[in-house]
């Protein structure tokens, strides 16, 4: 119940940007001008800068027109008119269809589903078409033009269709990308990145960070690289991989340890798929142990994933099984909501049963 | 469309009125302008400014203190706000009829004897053009003949033909320009014929030779050309018709003197992409051409199970789309169809949806049996007597434009033609096994060098268990 009233009180530290020691960071220098930007910002920014720089870019999605339900797309149709960022009927096989069939044609379609809880009619236009667009024409035709975007993950209030994650289902075709973005910074290096990635890409963003996440965001154009994992915080005894909006609830798991005399190194894949296995085996090679934590239920979740290739790499280096810390296999409760997630204290007691294994 | 109530309070009575009065109350509207396609509407290369459109149109309720009109007149005068626009009001209960009481009607110009109608509205086709539809007609035939030949003796794997709509693959892609983008459903390869695809190229797609276009990577006819503007063929159906609205929108914004053309079978008009395509590319005011080829059948079911309106025709216009019917069968009614159906998505800017009315004289596919579930003296009827390769035979004939002799050189050349391109393609080498990893992104992923490294490993390892032939 705290970790919920702590979401609702704070205003959340992002992951990586003030504790532990990190990599070098891939994105601003000092002499670039930042701005405090929350989530939804920086995704307005980069769709912002899509758009400019790129004349045949398009934003279309149901609701885009005045802003979007989350604020991202402000300001964009009044900037570039309503031929380039407009209002499409209440249909999400059209939406993803309407903008394959624009991606074809050499354009850059960054289209809106509204949340991701709504993607599933867009399912067959996703797996049977735009995955396999180039592959199938033997690459005379190819719709990487394409950007997905949708909100996802629970909020605290959302229940079964407004709280899910689906990332998982997409994990599974070859074709397409999967990125998430942890924090605003990310989002829109990110964002722009899966843009301008020459394969359609599908772009979840934690909508619990979209006002909750406060970070500097560099102002002008940049990309950050897509299935390059990161460390945001090293450590020595056990590795932790997540993605999106877990990532402050690990942190903060992370923190805790760290006072009981563990010493945590937490990676970001970003990139779901392709994901970067690299990062994650040299850091496993030198820790000995893996959690992975995700809100998506357990069984069949892309922790099942990452923990089967590691074991495959480093099953010699495990001083301990692999430990996932995830959704229950229910549908995405209401009520339940704090029982179902993987909080805070469900990672800390992992940590410690993994490393005292 | 008419529309047309009954007048009785009762409603249960009017209910079983509104069958009975149903040939009382339909006028024919003799003043209704029959379409004639002038010279300025087929050449026109006016566009329309896309912020001139509707879709930008204020659909805010215009404010008034009272929104009911006092009127003198009768009630259907009154009219109501409402978002959307005014509307009128009454207050008899009445029902729109689930259908018509008549059918829309077919546009034809051929009768079944080959011969023009008299005072048909049609697009004339000069000498050149027609010999060339027939050709390529009789081609389209013979070309199916031989691959469904060439599957049954198992040298390709699947093989599903256009027998019986011939007229609808050759005469539609007649009527188009080859900048027009065609997203076709899968049984449109005539289109393709015509825009110069060669037999061998076919040939090469339904063996999955390294010659293939597509790599090998689909079953056979799932053709594909960006040189021909034809999108390569996917077997979901009627996932293009979203797709065609998107590529539609792409021209309407690169100005192009182009529409996007689709393809649909009567089938993949259930499917919710057909709602998804017809709506986003009305409500886009989008370029593009939908073609429903209502066969009949979608494999083993007939149209009387898969949906209860008239036809497809009817469809359009719940989407704010113009819309025709026209004798699938008739080349010529074909012809003119499309063509007017092209300058009107091109310099209006708006969807056009064609039915073409047709039947499905093959089989589903080369999988399919279909005297299984339809009587085999339907399919002779048709075949025989309903054949819009002869028909329009006749008409090319009567107009000396054709022989006999013709007839036989051309089947007998392209039947030799086939068979070398059949065996030509059959010798081509099989795709290298790199193919098989190659334009799953546009550069190979890690994951996927390390599979590709894995499998030539233990395909030299075992050579034993694979196919012989691809290069590693």
């Amino acid at each position: 119940m705290a970790s919920l009233l702590g979401r609702f009180c704070r205003k959340l530290v992002v992951p990586g940007s003030a504790h532990g020691s990190r990599m070098v960071s891939t994105t601003s220098c000092d002499s670039e001008a930042v701005k405090s930007l929350n989530l939804y910002s920086a995704i307005n920014q980069a769709l912002h800068i899509a758009l400019e720089t790129d004349p045949r870019s398009y934003v279309f999605g149901e609701d885009v027109g005045f802003g979007g339900v989350f604020r991202c797309t402000t300001g964009l149709a009044e900037r570039f008119g309503k031929n380039r960022v407009f209002n499409t009927p209440l249909c999400e096989q059209g939406i993803v269809g309407f903008g394959i069939g624009l991606a074809a044609m050499g354009n850059r379609a960054v289209v809106e589903i509204q949340f991701a809880d709504y993607i599933y009619p867009a399912f067959d236009q996703i797996v049977n078409e735009a995955a396999k667009f180039r592959y199938r024409s033997g690459n005379q035709f190819n719709c990487g033009g394409l950007t997905i975007r949708a909100p996802y993950g629970a909020v605290g209030h959302g229940g079964h269709y407004h709280s899910q994650s689906p990332e998982a289902f997409f994990c599974h075709v070859p074709g397409i990308k999967v990125v998430i973005p942890r924090s605003p910074r990310e989002a829109k290096g990110l964002l722009l990145s899966s843009i301008r990635d020459p394969n359609p890409v599908v772009f979840f963003e934690p909508k619990w960070l979209y006002r909750q996440a406060v970070e500097e965001v560099p102002e002008h154009d940049y990309m950050i690289p897509l299935s390059q994992a990161e460390v945001i915080r090293e450590g020595s005894d056990i590795t932790l991989v997540g993605w999106g909006a877990q990532l402050t609830v690990m942190e903060q798991a992370c923190l805790d340890a760290e006072k009981e005399g563990i010493s945590c190194e937490l990676i970001d894949l970003k990139t779901l798929l392709p994901w970067d296995k690299e990062t994650v085996e040299a850091s496993v090679k030198k820790t000995g142990r893996l959690l992975i934590s995700h809100e998506a239920p357990i069984t069949g979740g892309f922790g099942a994933e990452i923990s089967a290739t590691i074991l495959e790499r480093c099953f010699l280096k495990l001083e301990a099984p692999v430990s996932r810390v995830c959704g229950l296999d229910t549908p995405f409760p209401l009520v339940f909501e704090p029982f179902y997630m993987p909080t805070k204290n469900k990672i800390l007691n992992a940590i410690k049963s993994t490393v005292n294994y | 469309m008419a529309m047309w109530f009954a007048r009785s309070r009762n409603l249960v009575s009017s209910l079983r009125q509104n069958l009975g009065l149903s040939a009382i109350l339909i006028k024919r509207n003799h003043s209704s302008p029959r379409p004639v396609f002038t010279n300025y509407q087929l050449s026109s290369k006016v566009f329309l400014d896309p912020s001139t459109s509707f879709r930008h149109e204020s659909t805010a309720v215009e404010s008034q203190p009272d929104l009911v009109q006092q009127s003198d007149h009768e009630d259907d005068a009154q009219e109501l706000d409402f978002p959307g626009g005014k509307v009128g009001y009454t207050s008899e209960i009445k029902f729109i009829p689930e259908s018509s009481s008549r059918r829309i009607p077919c546009y034809r110009v051929l009768n079944e004897h080959g011969k023009i109608i008299s005072d048909s509205d049609f697009i004339p086709v000069s000498e050149k053009l027609a010999v060339r539809m027939y050709e390529q007609m009789a081609t389209l035939q013979v070309m199916d003949h031989i691959f469904y030949e060439a599957q049954r003796q198992g040298r390709i794997s699947f093989y599903l033909t256009s027998v019986g709509e011939e007229a609808i693959n050759i005469a539609s892609a007649a009527a188009l320009s080859p900048e027009d983008v065609v997203l076709p459903q899968y049984r449109e390869p005539g289109v393709l014929l015509w825009r110069g695809f060669t037999l061998e190229e076919f040939a090469n797609q339904c063996f999955g030779n390294k010659a293939d276009y597509g790599k090998g990577r689909q079953m056979p006819i799932h053709y594909g050309s960006n040189q021909h503007n034809y999108f390569t063929v996917s077997s979901p159906i009627a996932t293009q018709l979203p797709q065609a609205a998107g590529v539609g929108y792409a021209l309407k914004m690169e100005k192009k003197n182009a529409c996007a053309v689709t393809f649909i079978g009567d089938g993949g008009t259930s499917e919710g992409d057909f709602h998804a395509g017809l709506n986003f590319a009305a409500v886009m005011e989008a370029p593009v051409v939908f073609i429903c080829r209502n066969n009949g059948w979608a494999i083993s079911t007939h149209i009387s199970e898969q949906f209860r309106s008239d036809g497809i025709v009817v469809k359009g216009q719940a989407y704010g789309i113009r819309s025709i019917r026209v004798d699938g069968n008739d080349a010529l009614a074909v012809y003119s169809a499309v063509r007017s159906a092209r300058e009107m998505a091109v310099t209006e800017q708006r969807p056009v949806l064609i039915e073409a009315m047709t039947y499905r004289v093959g089989h589903h596919s080369t999988s399919d049996d279909s005297t299984k579930y339809r009587e085999a003296d339907e399919i002779q009827y048709w075949k025989m007597s309903r054949n819009p390769v002869n028909r329009f035979k006749k008409w090319v004939e009567d107009n000396g434009w054709w022989s006999e002799e013709d007839e036989s050189k051309l089947r007998s050349i392209t039947r030799k033609q086939l068979l070398q391109a059949i065996q030509a393609a059959e010798k081509w080498e099989k795709q290298p096994l790199t193919e098989l990893f190659n334009d799953v992104y546009d550069v190979k992923t890690k994951n996927l060098e390390e599979q590709e490294v894995g499998l030539k490993a233990l395909v030299e390892k075992q050579p034993q268990d694979y196919p012989t032939g691809f290069h590693i």
